[in-house]
């Protein structure tokens, strides 16, 4: 049997993030990966890197990573192809600036000076070609997008030389305590250590199951579309209030479409399908938002499993059981944390004690309040 | 036309019009789509087209035999929707097509895909530089126009289809500058013969041998047990270089250089379906799995043709009426077994000189120079998948990721076989260990309007 300090179920960016924190610290650490690296919503992810909108109570913890992303390559030694050209999400109608007017105004009020209105004319400058009917966005300019793959292959070297161990295709089926050492048995033997850190996205709720602990998740699959190489014309990631639709040129020249419209999932398979009729209104929303990209071939679409919560926070947070750890369901927008979410979890994995900015994300949420919400 | 069907068939060459035609004759009224603007298939390509008798009699017999088949399913009376791509199934068969540049699905109980075969790439260096084709590529313009190349061709590669385009090339007056034979030596000669029949999936042998007589006698350039071949060129192709029989190294001027390989089953749908498949070490390439009736792994959903194995047409032919009858009996209209048995016996005839074939036309099994391209798409060479493969152990699935290789248009139809043979050499396991990229949907191309204008059930124009 191995033994390590910490153990890291989940090869996903958040366990490899949490783990290379943590080995940085000094800690003896491995991976346990059930199938490979990024299989699951790292490597199907948008890469988004985006404050944009996001929830008042992730805020902290955002801003914390928006910074981070800013300077990735001191973290992971590449710059995981973060391109900070802003993320914009765009409206039509006077009732809908009011409403954004009235957002922003309230993160202002909270310190947060992310987000800005732009009129009609800095939004035909940022979006050439976007269609006439949007007449402004909220604009927050430190935003971007990074490359999913690039970051993932980045914070796993990074991991490896910091001397985390990564073992892929080991499945974890069985967690036991024994004289304050967890043993974890997977399909590659069994590993032992006195904490265990739950990363295993949509995976999360089996896992805590697998330590005694019920934590409510459900699952999504948002789908992805990619089109053939077009000219370069549109640097940041843009939006539509309202509707299921992130659009972004990728620096390959490809559209890449997003935008949380669902697809179908199996848990126990780990598959995922496409449902093409639902991905339609994102085709019909990327029309809308820019008419010239009708002729553009799709060149493939695929969809990711993540976690889901009741309120869309994650879970991160100590689990009842002493030395497990929770990391997961960050509910589709997850990729834009991975730095600091990692950082924090070290801390609160080194020191016991839980960081402020990780107080919303406690399970406790999800089971007492959260069950009727 | 109705617009409801119990069953799809996709494909209207060899395999699928004799599959329509079975399924006419016991009473069924399957739709059968196909993406070109006629039926026939690659064999049968444009038979129903205007062409003169010159061109006619360039293209030859086997050619010939297409326009009957062709009737023959028109007789039959089945739905049949030309220019229609299948872009994606979903379990249940909730199929996804194209026409006219507007997208629809409908619902089918059985769904047969008699989408036959495609070209094994032959990544060589300078493989991807203007004026370097594939002889399939070029049958299709000899096929659909008449059209030949206006230099002398080069051609370079190994199996059946390299000789009937010659022959056809110069019939209809076009100059081969020289054939670049990769068929390891000493087999060749004895086994051509075999190589017409296999086109066409019988033995019919005093036929192959009468028309290689032919093909000698023109006297064209014809070097055996050739290696080694690469383009060589800036902007397009200027010369060929090989390694001949004897080891010495050649250069010589070339405008037009065609390349072939063989073919292998087109398993793209069958891989998006979740279908199993096993590796050919015969022909080496992946074969979905069917049943004694043509049932894939997947409940209802139907192969025939190259798809289910390289056979030729005739073989096809015998798989497309065995899996109409299985479609039949799925849908509880079970045929007499008499009939069943009659399909297999005839299959069994198809495939009698197959084995011989295939052993004679071994894939080659050169190593990729690091400095070659892979995939076009993203323009990858061997060398960055072998460097991919030694930094991060894994499948085709990791590389593809890492490096993008097969996220292109073409979706790993050219660089798939590639990649798993690189990986099966760099960790020393087989190629069936290796695996294939999972594939993702379109398989087709569809465009962002069409898709945009989808709409439940929505029918066909
Ligand atoms: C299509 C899509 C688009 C997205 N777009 C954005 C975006 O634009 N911006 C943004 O911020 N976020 C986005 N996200 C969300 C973001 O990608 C995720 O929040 C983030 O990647 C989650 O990382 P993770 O490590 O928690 O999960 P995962 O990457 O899913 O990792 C979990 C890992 O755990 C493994 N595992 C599960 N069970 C076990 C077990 N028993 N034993 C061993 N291993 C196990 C799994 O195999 C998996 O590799 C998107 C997600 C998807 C799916």
């Amino acid at each position: 049997m191995s033994t390590a300090d910490v153990l890291v179920i989940g090869g996903g960016l958040h366990g490899l993030s949490s783990a290379l924190h943590l080995a940085r610290d000094g800690a003896d650490v491995t991976v346990l990966e059930g199938e490979f690296v990024g299989r699951h919503a790292s490597g199907a992810s948008a890469a988004g890197v985006r404050t944009l909108g996001r929830d008042p109570r992730e805020m902290p913890l955002a801003l914390r990573s928006m910074e981070m992303w800013h300077q990735i390559g001191d973290l992971v030694s590449d710059d995981c192809g973060f391109h900070a050209h802003g993320q914009l999400r765009v409206f039509e109608t006077e009732a809908q600036i009011a409403a954004e007017t009235r957002r922003i105004a309230e993160l202002e009020a909270h310190g947060h000076t992310n987000e800005q209105i732009i009129g009609q004319d800095t939004l035909r400058q940022l979006v050439p070609g976007i269609n006439p009917k949007f007449i402004g966005a909220a604009y927050a300019d430190r935003d971007g997008a990074a490359d999913p793959h690039r970051t993932l292959v980045a914070f796993r070297a990074a991991a490896e030389r910091a001397g985390v161990r990564i073992v892929e295709g080991a499945p974890v089926c069985r967690l036991s305590e024994q004289r304050g050492a967890w043993r974890v048995e997977t399909a590659q033997g069994a590993f032992a250590a006195p904490t265990v850190i739950n990363a295993a996205g949509a995976w999360g709720a089996r896992v805590a199951a697998m330590t005694g602990e019920s934590i409510p998740l459900s699952a999504k699959a948002s789908m992805m579309m990619v089109t053939e190489r077009l000219t370069q014309t549109i640097r940041p990631v843009v939006s539509i209030v309202g509707r299921s639709l992130s659009f972004k040129q990728s620096s390959q020249g490809t559209l890449v479409l997003g935008g949380g419209i669902q697809g179908r999932y199996d848990l126990d398979s780990g598959r995922t399908a496409m449902d093409f009729h639902a991905l339609a209104r994102g085709a019909a929303a990327a029309e809308e938002l820019m008419p010239a990209v009708k002729g553009a071939r799709i060149a493939r679409c695929w969809s990711g499993i993540e976690g889901k919560t009741s309120d869309l926070l994650p879970v991160i947070c100590p689990g009842k059981a002493a030395g497990i750890f929770h990391i997961f369901g960050f509910s589709g927008h997850g990729f834009q944390l991975v730095p600091a979410a990692g950082e924090a979890m070290a801390g609160m994995v080194t020191t016991g004690v839980v960081p402020e900015i990780f107080l919303p994300f406690n399970a406790e949420r999800l089971t007492t309040k959260g069950a009727a919400a | 036309m109705k617009t409801e069907h119990d069953i799809l068939i996709v494909g209207a060459g060899p395999a699928g019009m004799a599959a329509a035609v079975q399924l006419a004759d016991l009473g069924f009224a399957p739709l059968v789509i196909d993406e070109q603007a006629m039926p026939g298939g690659q064999i049968w390509r444009a038979s129903e087209g205007p062409r003169s008798d010159a061109v006619r009699r360039a293209l030859g017999p086997e050619y010939a035999e297409g326009a009957d088949r062709v009737a023959r399913f028109r007789l039959s009376g089945v739905d049949y929707m030309p220019g229609t791509r299948l872009w994606h199934i979903e379990p249940g068969f909730q199929v996804f097509m194209s026409r006219d540049e507007t997208a629809f699905s409908r619902r089918y109980r059985a769904v047969l895909l008699a989408t036959g075969a495609q070209e094994r790439p032959v990544p060589v260096p300078g493989w991807t530089l203007p004026g370097v084709m594939t002889v399939g590529a070029a049958q299709i313009l000899l096929k659909t126009s008449a059209q030949i190349p206006e230099a002398p061709v080069w051609i370079a590669g190994s199996g059946p289809l390299p000789l009937l385009y010659m022959r056809q090339l110069l019939a209809l007056g076009g100059q081969v500058a020289g054939f670049l034979d990769t068929t390891p030596k000493g087999q060749a000669s004895r086994v051509l013969p075999h190589a017409m029949a296999a086109l066409r999936g019988r033995g019919d042998l005093i036929k192959g041998v009468k028309w290689l007589r032919q093909l000698r006698a023109t006297g064209l350039p014809w070097l055996r047990g050739v290696r080694d071949v690469q383009a060589l060129g800036q902007d397009r192709i200027e010369a060929v270089r090989y390694t001949a029989a004897d080891g010495r190294v050649h250069e010589q001027s070339a405008q037009v250089l065609l390349l072939h390989e063989g073919v292998v089953p087109s398993i793209h749908t069958t891989l998006a379906m979740n279908c199993e498949h096993d590796w050919s070490e015969a022909q080496g390439c992946f074969i979905p799995r069917t049943d004694e009736r043509g049932m894939t792994s997947v409940d209802g959903l139907f192969l025939a043709g190259d798809g289910a194995g390289i056979g030729g047409a005739l073989a096809a032919e015998e798989r497309g009426r065995i899996a109409a009858l299985g479609i039949a009996g799925r849908l509880g209209q079970d045929a007499p077994a008499a009939h069943l048995h009659a399909a297999h016996a005839g299959l069994a005839r198809r495939l009698a000189s197959r084995p011989v074939i295939d052993a004679l036309y071994p894939p080659s099994e050169a190593q990729i120079p690091d400095e070659t391209v892979i995939c076009r798409c993203e323009e990858l060479t061997a060398g960055d998948i072998r460097v991919a493969a030694r930094l991060h152990r894994g499948g085709p699935n990791q590389v593809k990721a890492y490096t993008r290789c097969g996220m292109g248009p073409c979706q790993g139809r050219q660089c798939g076989y590639s990649v798993n043979r690189i990986l099966s050499e760099e960790y020393g396991q087989s190629r069936a260990e290796t695996g294939f990229f999972r594939i993702r949907p379109p398989l087709k191309p569809v465009t962002l309007g069409e898709l945009a204008a989808l709409e439940e059930g929505r029918e066909a124009p």
